[in-house]
């Protein structure tokens, strides 16, 4: 492991073809990757879209079946072994032991990955006092609140200062203020130039992210920063006020050019057609026809319609040949132990 | 690396600390299987009620009847005047037992040409038939001439335990049953555990090796088997009196030999098993053949060929005839080198299958 290849600025991880089926199930479908150091990269899709795995495999825990990826200069699965002291993992589960207190499993992690007793004590009590675990240091992990283990599992996670974090849906157990702070944390974390892989379903979080790719259903249908996906949405978006929501919404549904409709509040909000001109002046001009009045405007893309364009749409089309299936992935493996 | 496996074991050890249960069942369980295969399960009756028919009278026939009661089989609750009071009060179910000595006992003593006296048995109850007869059959001791040919021809002479107590047999025995109970359930189960909880996968994205997992793991439980081979010791020797003829070195030496295999093989289990139930199901297909088979309970002699090829393949059965031959008989290692080699030869094979199907994966 050469010191220099990795501080130079080349990517912190860098994926080429990455595949990996459970059987005949393709779970990860040739995931090409390249992510920059000292940010935090997102992994958005749906349940079962391949996050998990893919994560997985970025640190050995499974193999690829075919591919390769570099992960710090160490090529993986590999040099997995010589990665792990410079690497955190935070499983999607909380995985520490519940009956052991707080401290003692961060005493166990720090022993685990080598710290000499200096380091322990300093390092603990920094992450105690840094993630607000001081007063909970002598309880059992198993009575802690979500957001407090999950506190907990990044303290764990970054004991022995790992150059790279992988997080796999850390805050799905979590309320949205423990959240925010989560994520004020890994900022923090980022500023000291560690790089943090991040899986999510959430759009808040991902926006949050510096890089993002989305995933479906194992193939990586969108990529770059959330700004970027924004701008470049394969689609017009539009907001429609009306009086009677229900009677705009059936005007809509079995037009050939609208993509998705979606109810906000006394809102409906629609995915149209890139191709369409005039998109205003033709929902209009529909709705005209149903006896619907009401106002139509253009508005820009949130994430969340990026989300939608990259996923539902292949998700649409795809049930409308009666094909791919969302892969299940097996019960130790996937995503499928936590539901 | 060892720091690691010191981490681990550590971790482990406050785990047990906390899992009230299982800490109670690494004691408790030596300590009623003690009262309850030392005290309940008795091959041989003891303190039969018996009856005596005394029509010779003289020193000997007295001496006799002194040395039946001394052997502590038979306890002479009543003394009847005719062969015919005995059977009544045998009906009546107040004796198991009679013994009836001749007027002319005196003179089969001398002409040896019939049995000296009678031993009326109840048949009623096998086994204290069984018992009683194996009792006609063996010398009264301290009087070396007096009844000599006088029963049968073929003296049974009882090497080792002279008292026929069953304890004796079972207690060292039980060890190696208790062992195999702590290893091939907690120990899987402890594992299988972290596997569930989603502990495992946290624990192998760590630098500690698979080794070292294992080593820290497995650590605490050879610790808990030696504690609870001296148990089993401890309470034998103070309960019923197990004498210890062999070297404790030698005895030790072959408890960790058995810690290890049923380890190796606790280990096999929790690289199959998925969950816990399905480790204690394991578990349980390995326990109940070692506990019937091994020569704990029935004589390996007797059993059919197919067992007996069964009972080859359990390291309790090599255990427990380490363990006896070295707690009754006195052996040394050296003159038991055939159970200790296949106990060795069993550990060998099952580390190499652990070997091959741990991987630190997740696939």
């Amino acid at each position: 492991m050469s010191q220099a290849a990795e501080s130079t600025g080349g990517p912190a991880i860098s994926a080429r073809g990455r595949t990996r089926s459970f059987g005949k199930q393709v779970a990860v479908d040739h995931v090409d990757l390249d992510i920059p150091k000292a940010q935090i990269y997102g992994f958005l899709g749906p349940n079962g879209s391949g996050k998990s795995t893919t994560i997985r495999m970025l640190c050995g825990l499974l193999r690829p079946s075919s591919g390769e990826c570099v992960v710090l200069g160490h090529s993986v699965p590999r040099d997995a072994e010589r990665l792990r002291q410079k690497i955190g993992y935070m499983t999607q589960r909380f995985s520490l032991w519940e009956d052991l207190t707080v401290e003692e499993n961060l005493d166990f992690m720090a022993r685990i990955f080598g710290l000499s007793r200096e380091q322990r004590i300093a390092r603990m009590s920094q992450r105690l006092s840094e993630y607000r675990l001081e007063e909970l240091r002598s309880q059992r992990a198993g009575t802690l609140s979500g957001g407090q283990k999950q506190r907990l599992a990044l303290a764990a996670a970054t004991l022995h200062e790992p150059q790279l974090l992988l997080l796999d849906e850390p805050t799905s157990a979590v309320d949205p203020q423990s959240r925010r702070d989560f994520w004020e944390s890994l900022f923090e974390l980022v500023a000291r130039g560690t790089t943090i892989l991040v899986s999510t379903h959430y759009m808040d979080e991902a926006e949050r992210c510096h890089g993002l790719a989305i995933l479906d259903r194992g193939r990586l249908v969108g990529e770059g920063s959330p700004r970027q996906l924004m701008d470049s949405i394969e689609a017009t978006v539009i907001e429609i006020e009306v009086a009677d929501i229900r009677g705009a919404r059936k005007a809509l549904d079995n037009q050939p050019f609208v993509r998705s409709v979606a109810q906000l509040g006394t809102r409906l909000h629609a995915l149209l057609d890139r191709s369409l001109s005039d998109p205003e002046v033709r929902v209009k001009a529909l709705l005209k026809e149903k006896g619907i009045e009401g106002t139509v405007e253009r508005v820009r893309a949130s994430l969340e319609d990026v989300f939608v364009a990259a996923t539902g749409f292949t998700s649409d089309r795809g049930a409308d040949k009666g094909s791919a299936p969302t892969p299940a992935l097996p019960r130790d493996a996937g995503e499928g132990a936590r539901h | 690396m060892l720091f690691r496996i010191r981490a681990i074991a550590t971790k482990e050890v406050r785990q047990l600390r906390r899992d009230r249960l299982t800490f109670g069942m690494i004691v408790g369980i030596p300590l009623i299987q003690m009262l309850l295969f030392g005290y309940a399960i008795n091959f041989d009756v003891r303190g039969l009620s018996a009856g005596v028919v005394d029509e010779a009278h003289t020193s000997t026939s007295r001496a006799l009847i002194a040395d039946v009661v001394a052997t502590g089989v038979l306890k002479i609750t009543h003394h009847a005047r005719s062969v015919g009071e005995l059977q009544s009060l045998m009906r009546g179910g107040e004796i198991s037992v009679g013994l009836y000595i001749p007027a002319d006992f005196e003179r089969r003593r001398i002409e040896r040409d019939r049995p000296v006296a009678q031993l009326l048995v109840d048949g009623s109850e096998p086994t204290i038939e069984g018992i009683a007869r194996g009792f006609a059959a063996m010398p009264l001791p301290g009087r070396d001439g007096i009844y000599q040919a006088a029963t049968s021809i073929f003296e049974v002479r009882t090497e080792y335990n002279p008292e026929k107590r069953t304890a004796v047999q079972v207690v060292p025995a039980l060890i190696g049953v208790i062992l195999s109970m702590t290893m091939m359930m907690i120990t899987p189960v402890a594992i299988v555990r972290e596997r569930e909880r989603g502990n495992l996968e946290l624990l192998i994205t760590t630098p500690a090796s698979s080794f070292e997992l294992m080593a820290g793991k497995l650590l605490p439980y050879v610790f808990i088997g030696l504690i609870q081979t001296t148990l089993v010791l401890v309470l034998g020797v103070l309960l019923f009196d197990v004498p210890i003829n062999g070297s404790l070195v030698a005895l030790y030496v072959a408890a960790l030999l058995f810690i290890a295999a049923t380890l190796a093989l606790g280990l096999l289990a929790s690289t199959i098993a998925q969950t816990q139930m399905q480790a204690f199901q394991m578990a349980f297909f390995v326990l109940l053949p070692s506990i019937l088979l091994s020569g704990f309970v029935f004589p390996f002699e007797g059993m059919p060929p197919v067992a007996r090829a069964i009972a080859q393949a359990l390291p309790l059965t090599h255990f427990i005839e380490l363990v006896r031959g070295i707690v009754l008989r006195g052996s040394t290692l050296a003159e038991l080198r055939l159970p200790a080699f296949k106990l060795l030869a069993f550990l060998g094979v099952v580390f190499a299958l652990v070997t091959l199907r741990f991987h630190k994966r997740l696939d």
